[in-house]
């Protein structure tokens, strides 16, 4: 440890960056309630993303200064690791809900187990999965579900090529080889632009044709949760890589020292894993 | 763009009293409010939070103190029922979120880097950050009182349809705000674990770190897995709210039981994050005032983790009366009961390290022995409550008030309060007001007592919680916790009164504030805390046996 550990002195960005979020929240609350404030929503987000813009960039611009050292690193290191952790968390509460409708409630609420006096109240209810039918008739359920062996299947294989196509890409890195990074990493971002364009003709499909949308009952929830936030991942993750790619044309990283581009490789990775998860338990079975 | 710090020479020696004199070190930091708004100092950064944490402890304690006078006697006298769960709602979540949460926070902010010879913490900036949002989101929160059909009403625990179907339409409101503290909560946990893994001073092993350390390195992993399901959970109540899905409706295949169980995952962890730091903080407090070494450092060490891997596996205790597998009941039953085990071998080594001490009862000591005592109390009731036969009965009485009451005042807040009083001179260079002190001391205690203990008796006699009302046999069992409760809520104003003492004089206060019975690296730098600290690490010498 050389004691020379970076302490940044002031920053104008965190506070902003709050600023901007509480902006945002009650812009989104107010669209939600009273059906207004679209602006101040609009007016929050940018103010997010501006001040996550300038405040990565105030990072970059401090390390190729070289005022980070081999401690700075670690400390990245471990603050992406848990953070991508906490990412983990959030999705074990949806993977979460899942089973326990599949395993639990859904047959509860048609008779089985300790807990089956619920079936009182729909007794015409017949435990079944995918849940075409909710317990109550005013609630429709999806009209089909998807085959997981069509779309999901080619984004499945989309999804795995990338992560190794940003494998070979890192490993470029690694080896000095900057074009040949730079093009095995824009195939990476044109992969999860792939990705992200099917999953919308997906989506579109689910509500224009499959009946499978927010309202169609448990179904619909758990459908639009699992596959929205990880959605909403891959395109977070895609903007990261893009940035990487431009930091790779600018000749940023070295061989040795490139801790943002193995973070956002961990990062895709991550998102990648939970699609395989996600292939499994919302589409196969 | 953010102003820029050269890279700093390694100085030759311990840089502990460097504030001045180092020319090379540091710009003038804005004046007035901005140098708040901006700084990426650790100290200032855990002033910030302590200060907000007093605030909220405010505020959340007026709400109870309007729900103990409401309950003074029987009947409705000064709020329509509709109010009063709002307050009774309120006053939990400013309390766990707002105060009690925070304060562990800014301990962790002022006293980790000091406790491990770290120049700050390992992300400043991020640090800023995560405090700054706390005010957002309770003034948000707080905001939801003055809307339409009024702010919360559905208890800190706030289980669907109850706070989804049948909610005032500022829940979204309240949603919002509490994914904000959340991000505060899990960016701040993981600076501190950052910290605590990367910058500890050359030669500082894990099992060389002060307790208070090591007990918010695993309540920050808690925070990391849990806080991000709670995250998840009223994301969930928000679709259910607004974009009409069915997740805690079964009439659409949905159950509203599996908010509870989402909520418990969460809630459980978290009443450990509350309470370990505390354990931390008090197994400082206790050998430096018994002048003894800890009894049992590693057993402590461990027992902190087993507490925390167990907190995962309990959370069904909440849920007994909801109806369960008989088999999930015995579990949750018997696990729960297992946490009996490491926490009753940390109260076994706190009184073994004052066994044969050479005791003296300065502030915190006293604070640190009330925290032993009572905490040991509520964790009694905690296990009275895990046998799932006889939480039928008690569940959703005044006997559960009672036992998280007892954990979390006499628990988690003496313990912070003790900590505050051990670390005043270390960052005021001043000692605080001894008969203050000691007054602050007994009416809290006595407070305390008088509202909670007669608590267990009307849960016990059947009175249900979160009610404005109750029938006439708890009358005398109310009026005294009413009374209790002012008295405690008052003299609070006296633990004020003893900060601002403090920080405009007193008696002046060395670097070892209290004597060199403990080794812990903050007594090494002078009293008060110059603003930097640590700048070069110094070197830590494990301490001779």
């Amino acid at each position: 440890m050389s004691g020379s550990y970076y302490v940044p002195a002031t920053s104008k960005w965190p506070a902003l960056g709050s600023l901007a979020l509480g902006v945002m929240m009650i812009g989104t609350g107010m669209m939600l309630v009273h059906d207004r404030g679209s602006i101040v929503m609009l007016i929050g987000l940018a103010g997010v993303l501006a001040v996550m813009a300038l405040w990565f960039r105030d990072v970059v611009v401090e390390s190729r200064k070289g005022l980070y050292d081999a401690q700075m690193d670690r400390s990245f290191r471990w603050g992406m690791g848990w953070f991508i952790f906490s990412e983990v968390m959030f999705f074990a509460a949806f993977f979460g809900t899942l089973f326990y409708i599949r395993f639990f409630a859904v047959p509860w609420l048609a008779g089985e187990g300790t807990k089956g006096a619920t079936a009182l109240l729909w007794p015409e209810f017949t435990a079944h999965w995918p849940l075409i039918s909710p317990p109550d008739s005013s609630i429709a359920g999806p009209a089909q579900v998807f085959s997981p062996w069509q779309l999901p299947l080619v984004n499945t294989l989309i999804l795995i090529s990338s992560s190794i196509t940003l494998t070979v890409a890192h490993e470029a890195l690694k080896e000095g080889q900057r074009k040949v990074c730079r093009n095995w990493l824009a195939g990476t971002v044109l992969l999860g632009l792939c990705f992200i364009a099917i999953q919308g003709v997906e989506y579109y499909e689910a509500y224009t044709h499959y009946g499978i949308t927010l309202e169609a009952g448990i179904y619909g929830a758990t459908f639009f949760i699992l596959t929205g936030f990880h959605g909403l991942h891959v395109i977070v993750g895609t903007i990261i890589l893009i940035v990487m790619l431009a930091r790779i044309v600018r000749r940023h990283f070295t061989p040795e020292e490139h801790f943002g581009f193995e973070a956002a490789s961990w990062y895709w990775h991550f998102v990648d894993v939970v699609w395989v998860g996600l292939f499994l338990t919302v589409y196969v079975f | 763009m953010a102003p820029k710090v050269p890279p700093q020479p390694i100085l030759e020696q311990s840089s502990t009293a460097a504030e001045a004199g180092h020319g090379h070190a540091h710009h003038a930091p804005p004046k007035g409010i901005l140098r708040w708004l901006l700084t990426t100092n650790h100290k200032e950064i855990g002033s910030l939070y302590l200060i907000f944490s007093l605030t909220m402890f405010f505020i959340g304690g007026i709400f109870a103190l309007v729900v103990r006078l409401e309950l003074f006697q029987p009947g409705l006298q000064f709020v329509r029922p509709e109010f009063f769960n709002q307050m009774t709602t309120m006053h939990g979540l400013i309390m766990v979120f707002g105060a009690i949460m925070p304060a562990f926070t800014g301990l962790a902010n002022w006293m980790i880097p000091l406790q491990i010879g770290a120049p700050d913490m390992a992300l400043p900036r991020l640090n800023n950050f995560s405090f700054w949002l706390l005010p957002v989101a309770f003034g948000l929160l707080l905001s939801t009182l003055l809307m339409p059909g009024g702010g919360p009403n559905f208890g800190w625990t706030f289980y669907a349809p109850l706070s989804t179907v049948y909610a005032p339409p500022s829940t979204t409101f309240f949603i919002l705000s509490l994914h904000i503290a959340g991000i505060s909560s899990i960016l701040g946990a993981i600076n501190i674990i950052a910290t605590i893994l990367n910058m500890r001073a050359p030669g500082m092993r894990l099992m060389d770190m002060p307790l208070f350390v090591w007990t918010w390195l695993i309540t920050s992993f808690l925070l990391i897995a849990v806080m991000p399901v709670l995250a998840g959970v009223v994301t969930m109540m928000l679709m259910d709210i607004n974009f009409g899905t069915n997740f805690f409706n079964a009439a659409g295949g949905g159950d509203p039981v599996l908010f509870q169980h989402l909520f418990w995952f969460f809630g459980h962890p978290e009443v450990y994050i509350m309470i370990l730091p505390a354990f931390g903080i008090v197994s400082a407090i206790i050998p430096t005032f018994a002048r003894k070494r800890l009894f049992g450092y590693a057993s402590m060490v461990y027992a902190t983790a087993a507490i925390a891997i167990l907190s995962f596996l309990v959370w069904g205790h909440h849920m007994f009366a909801v109806g369960m597998p008989l088999v999930g009941q015995l579990f949750f039953m018997y696990a729960t009961m297992l946490i009996a085990v490491p926490t009753g071998v940390k109260v076994f080594n706190w009184v073994a390290t004052m066994f044969r001490g050479s005791i003296s009862f300065e502030p915190p000591m006293l604070f640190a022995l009330a925290f032993v005592v009572q905490f040991t109390i509520g964790g009694f009731s905690g296990l009275m409550l895990a046998i799932a036969p006889a939480d039928f009965q008690y569940h959703d009485t005044y006997f559960v008030v009672a036992h998280f009451h007892y954990v979390l005042v006499p628990g988690a807040l003496f313990a912070i309060l003790a900590g505050a009083y051990y670390w005043l001179p270390k960052w005021t260079g001043h000692y605080p007001n001894l008969r203050l002190s000691q007054w602050h001391f007994w009416l809290s205690v006595i407070g305390v007592n008088l509202t909670f203990f007669p608590m267990h008796f009307s849960g016990l006699a059947g009175m249900p919680r979160r009610i404005p009302d109750y029938a006439l046999q708890f009358a005398d069992f109310n009026l005294a916790s009413s009374v209790g409760s002012f008295i405690f809520g008052f003299s609070q104003l006296l633990f004020v009164a003893v900060i601002v003492l403090c920080v405009r004089g007193g008696q002046k206060a060395p670097a070892r504030a209290w004597g060199d019975y403990t080794d812990d690296l903050e007594w090494s730098v002078p009293s008060p805390a110059p603003l930097h600290t640590f700048e070069t690490p110094p070197t830590f010498h494990r301490p001779a046996h």
